[in-house]
């Protein structure tokens, strides 16, 4: 395997010497219900070649039919893009023999795109804002899935034999083409992440696709050049494949601007040539070299009628656009208070809606972010779920808050109805009374408690006479264990305090 | 030979409703004649399959309705129990689809094309498939891989292309209806050298589902007979919309028997035909002009205004047809791979790898032609040359629809010959490709334009069919049926019956048996 083990430049170093040039190519698969242009089901993970009809198979004497969903939710993503959507546009045929084209030519837009001349601002971690020019975005279908048998870890070189299959032929794509990207120096990878993060985030606001990158939903293809410093011809570009997460994309743009530093550096040419992203060895290696050449006999699709747009259309979609999601996320940080970091968290942790939802439902914003923040992500972690999927709902919250708010119970038991809340024994009222687990406000038998643990620990009971307060600590743990954690901690401090006549 | 076989589609109809004939006779009657004519080494060969069973069945099912009577039997499709023999470019349930490929040798198709599902819904018996070059590519059905079709006039010539099985079953009477398909006059030139009608509709008339692609942008699906009213009956059948064709227009199909039966009065009062100046003269042979100018004249009779129009781009026509039909081909054939379905061939030396298996089973699939075309057609597509092959052939399209934008202000349809030649021998023209292509000459400008043409009999030169076209505007088919209808019965008054009545009697094959 070619240049596997590459000299790799510092990156600091790299980019002391060449400006990064970045471009990224992101392939959309759109959720609607059936195919781009046949009616079979759009659906992932079934049995291999059941969701095909003639058409995706390309059998002789079908033809295409453009799915208008599909169409509606590309000009959803033109305009979340600020794109212009064309007035006209036409498919054409991407002519190329591979077993997993069943026509031997892809059915996709070339030079006239759905959307086209759009932007993205991105917003780093720091809340520097680059903006990222969208070239175009264009409609497309996807192709089938090879998995090949025998040879090494399902790689095509080397294999017996491959398997097709044609479910996923024929599935709508949207293929988003950014323009030349500089200027993003050093901060080249935290911007290639971030860019491809806010595709996803949009895609899925927009409700236009699953955006599941480990199912391919969501694809990148990252191109990356580097020039000398203050250079404003772009060098050779490579591009990486098929870069499926979030942290790859970062990684893998990060590797290539320290191998391209090394291959200039040597005084050698970079090879224009797509790469191959390996996760395990966070490094890329050579595919195939990809030349302006390639010539794929492009010709307008003669099966297919122009799509026609028209303002009202147009406008009728717009209306229907929810809130972009760097606005949404604005206006939700400034209506709950939350510090940069904290929001930031909640981002990250994918808990912006739940916590959304459970403040409409009634919450405070800080009881919201302290429970799902909390234990439901410790429960969650635990269980290696979705905090989401865990089982607690908003109503949950609300009424564990209501309970400790009414010292009807303590944070402490409040976490463990939460438990049982998750296994499903009923809401937390009724777990508490089924479970006896309201706090212990009754006094007198509070006083038995504490009386006893005073005369066990006379050594404490003079220490707190002596002025050291905090020794109470020492005394709550066994009073705790004689009600079975069901006192309320702040009222036998008092208690405790009340009986040795010291004023709290 | 069976009187049955000799009636025209709406005669066969008129006496199956009235229950003189039973459909189940009548769809032996033709294959009886198919067992006769069709098989051996002088036979017809116009039938790749023959569909005995299935097509019986559904004559009995006829019967059986119209003997029940009642709503059903009124329901009944004007032309149910009429047998119909299909171009075996089209696809069919239970039937072989072979498109006269190697490629396709015993493939079965999983589902009907659209223009069949109307035959089945109109309880049509399907007589079998029929012969044509290899995926519709030629002028002389000599290009098939399942061995030439003779013409029923000459069984030493070529019965048109592509769809010369369709034309020579209907021409030999083994049956009075077929289906064709139209890229560059794959109707209209067999339907010229046999003596017979074929009509090519307007582009999106008929939906081309199920048609096996040869060049999407050309092809249209149309009506094979023996009289311009059978040919509307049956268009009238397979036109209409169909939601699995995006090109297929999105309205009804315009009044055609009316207007084949408005024509059948012989009066053209009002018509303006216009002669075509550059689809006459030079390049026609002196008997094909000698008729051409003779059926001018009866429509002149008959009330016609005739005009001359010229269309001067019209000699771009066939040079620009040779590049977009060949680009559309190469992709379009594409799928043909050995990968999912038809002949699969492996290399007979080397590595058994996905690319090498594709090429052996293309090279060793496909015809002479067929490779031609993909050859061409990645050619005029490739990086370089697209601007100037594909890039200015679509030019020339816009020109030549402004040239009959031009013409249709002047005339309500145009007429010329629809072939410069009459049959020729086998192998006249094999070794000339170019030769072949000029064929065409006449009925390609129409499918440039998605226009609408038909092809009507006007008379013998040497002793063999010479034919008529009119070109009518888009979605104007109704013009084609009336002036063609007109000048079918003008002439056949002149005649003195059908023209097909001077066809030589087929004697039966020598050595019998059914394709």
């Amino acid at each position: 395997m070619a240049a596997y083990t590459a000299d790799l430049v510092d990156f600091d170093e790299a980019l002391e010497r060449y400006d990064p040039v970045l471009g990224f190519e992101v392939h959309v698969e759109l959720n609607t219900r059936t195919k781009m242009f046949s009616d079979a089901p759009n659906a992932f993970g079934d049995v291999p070649n059941s969701n095909v009809t003639p058409v995706d198979l390309g059998l002789p004497g079908v033809l295409p039919v453009v799915n208008k969903t599909a169409v509606e939710y590309s000009i959803m993503l033109g305009l979340a893009l600020n794109c212009q959507i064309a007035e006209s546009c036409r498919f054409a045929r991407k002519n190329y023999f591979y077993p997993d084209t069943p026509k031997n030519f892809q059915t996709s837009q070339y030079d006239e795109p759905i959307a086209h001349d759009g932007y993205l601002d991105i917003e780093l971690a720091d809340g520097e804002v680059f903006r990222v020019e969208i070239e175009r975005a264009h409609m497309e279908e996807d192709a089938g899935k090879l998995t090949h048998m025998g040879g090494a870890a399902g790689r095509i070189q080397g294999a017996d034999f491959s398997l097709v299959d044609y479910n996923r032929a024929g599935v709508p794509l949207v293929e988003i083409v950014t323009k030349p990207i500089t200027g993003a120096g050093k901060r080249a990878p935290e911007l290639a992440k971030a860019y491809v993060g806010a595709i996803r985030e949009i895609v899925k606001a927009l409700g236009i696709s699953d955006a599941r990158m480990e199912r391919g939903n969501v694809r990148c293809d990252a191109n990356v050049s580097l020039m000398p410093k203050g250079a404003t011809k772009f060098g050779t570009r490579s591009e990486t494949k098929n870069v499926n997460s979030l942290r790859a994309v970062e990684h893998a743009v990060r590797h290539e601007i320290q191998r391209h530093a090394a291959v200039l550096d040597s005084g050698e040419a970079i090879v224009q040539e797509t790469r191959h992203w390996h996760e395990d060895t966070r490094t890329t290696t050579s595919g195939r070299p990809k030349s302006d050449a390639d010539d794929y006999r492009y010709f307008p699709e003669p099966d297919l009628l122009p799509i026609v747009t028209n303002e009202a259309w147009i406008e009728e979609i717009r209306a229907r656009l929810p809130e972009p999601p760097a606005e949404r996320r604005k206006r939700l940080q400034a209506d709950w208070g939350y510090s940069d970091a904290e929001f930031r968290d909640v981002v990250n942790a994918g808990l912006m809606d739940a916590i959304e939802e459970t403040i409409a439902a009634g919450a405070t914003p800080a009881v919201a972010r302290k429970w799902w923040m909390g234990e439901i992500s410790r429960l969650a972690k635990n269980a290696d779920v979705e905090p989401t999927d865990l089982g607690a709902t908003p109503a949950t919250i609300i009424e564990l808050d209501s309970l400790i708010q009414g010292k009807k119970i303590n944070d402490k038991i409040a976490r463990q109805v939460l438990e049982h809340v998750i296994a499903g024994e009923g809401t937390p009222g009724e777990i508490v009374e089924k479970r006896g687990l309201a706090v212990v406000n009754d006094d007198s038998a509070l006083g038995e408690a504490i009386d006893a643990a005073m005369a066990e620990m006379p050594g404490v009971v003079e220490k707190i006479k002596g002025g050291k307060l905090q020794a109470v600590g020492a005394l709550i743990g066994p009073v705790m264990k004689a009600t079975r954690g069901q006192a309320d901690a702040a009222r036998v401090r008092e208690l405790v305090l009340e009986k040795l006549g010291i004023e709290g | 030979m069976s009187e049955i076989i000799k009636l025209s589609a709406t005669e066969l109809a008129k006496k199956l409703r009235a229950g003189e004939v039973t459909a189940v006779e009548a769809v032996q009657a033709h294959l009886d004649r198919i067992a006769e004519i069709d098989g051996g080494d002088r036979g017809l060969n116009a039938f790749l399959h023959v569909n005995a069973d299935e097509a019986l069945a559904v004559a009995a099912e006829v019967d059986e309705i119209r003997a029940a009577g009642g709503t059903e039997a009124e329901a009944l499709h004007p032309l149910a129990g009429v047998p119909i023999a299909i171009k075996d470019l089209i696809v069919t349930v239970g039937q072989p689809t072979t498109a006269a490929s190697k490629m396709l040798e015993g493939w079965m198709s999983p589902y009907d094309a659209t223009v069949i599902e109307k035959i089945r819904a109109a309880r049509m018996p399907m007589l079998g498939k029929t012969n044509l070059d290899e995926f519709a590519m030629g002028s002389s059905t000599e290009h098939s891989a399942y061995g030439i079709t003779r013409n029923p006039w000459d069984l030493g010539r070529i019965p048109g292309g592509s769809g010369g099985g369709s034309a020579a079953a209907v021409a030999g009477f083994e049956a009075p209806l077929a289906l064709g398909t139209d890229t560059g006059g794959s109707i209209r030139q067999p339907g010229a050298v046999t003596g017979t009608v074929g009509v090519k509709p307007t582009y999106g008339g008929v939906s081309r589902y199920g048609a096996i692609a040869m060049a999407s942008s050309l092809d249209q699906i149309g009506p094979v007979t023996r009289t311009v009213l059978d040919a509307a009956y049956l268009h009238e059948l397979i036109g209409g919309h169909d939601p699995k064709d995006s090109t297929s227009l999105n309205e009804p199909v315009p009044a055609l028997v009316d207007a084949a039966k408005q024509g059948l009065t012989g009066d053209l009062s009002g018509v303006r035909v216009g002669i075509v100046k550059e689809l006459t003269g030079e390049g026609y042979q002196a008997g094909v002009q000698e008729r051409f100018n003779e059926s001018v004249e009866v429509l002149k009779a008959a009330g016609a205004e005739i005009v001359e129009v010229s269309c001067p781009n019209f000699k771009y026509a066939l040079g620009a047809y040779y590049l977009i039909m060949p680009s559309e081909v190469s992709s379009n054939l594409a799928k043909f791979d050995g990968v999912r379905y038809g002949q699969r061939v492996l290399p007979e030396e080397g590595p058994l790898t996905i690319e090498r298996v594709m090429g052996a089973t293309r090279a060793a699939g496909f015809g002479d032609e067929v490779k031609r075309r993909i050859i061409l057609g990645t050619y005029a597509l490739s990086a370089g040359y697209y601007d100037a092959y594909y890039g200015s052939a679509q030019k020339v399209r816009t020109l030549i629809q402004r040239d009959f934008d031009a013409a249709f202000e002047q005339a309500d349809v145009l007429v010329s010959p629809t072939s410069p030649n009459v049959a020729f021998e086998f192998g006249a023209k094999s070794d000339d490709p170019l030769a072949m292509y000029l064929n065409d000459v006449a009925t390609i400008p129409a499918n440039m334009a998605g226009i609408p043409g038909i092809s009507v009999p006007g008379g013998l030169s040497e002793g063999l069919p010479v034919g008529i076209q009119f070109l009518a505007p888009a979605r104007e088919d109704a013009r084609l049926y009336r002036v063609g209808a007109a000048l079918e019965k003008l002439l056949e008054d002149s005649w003195g019956g059908p023209l097909i009545d001077q066809a030589p009697e087929l004697a039966a094959a020598t050595t019998g048996g059914a394709a």
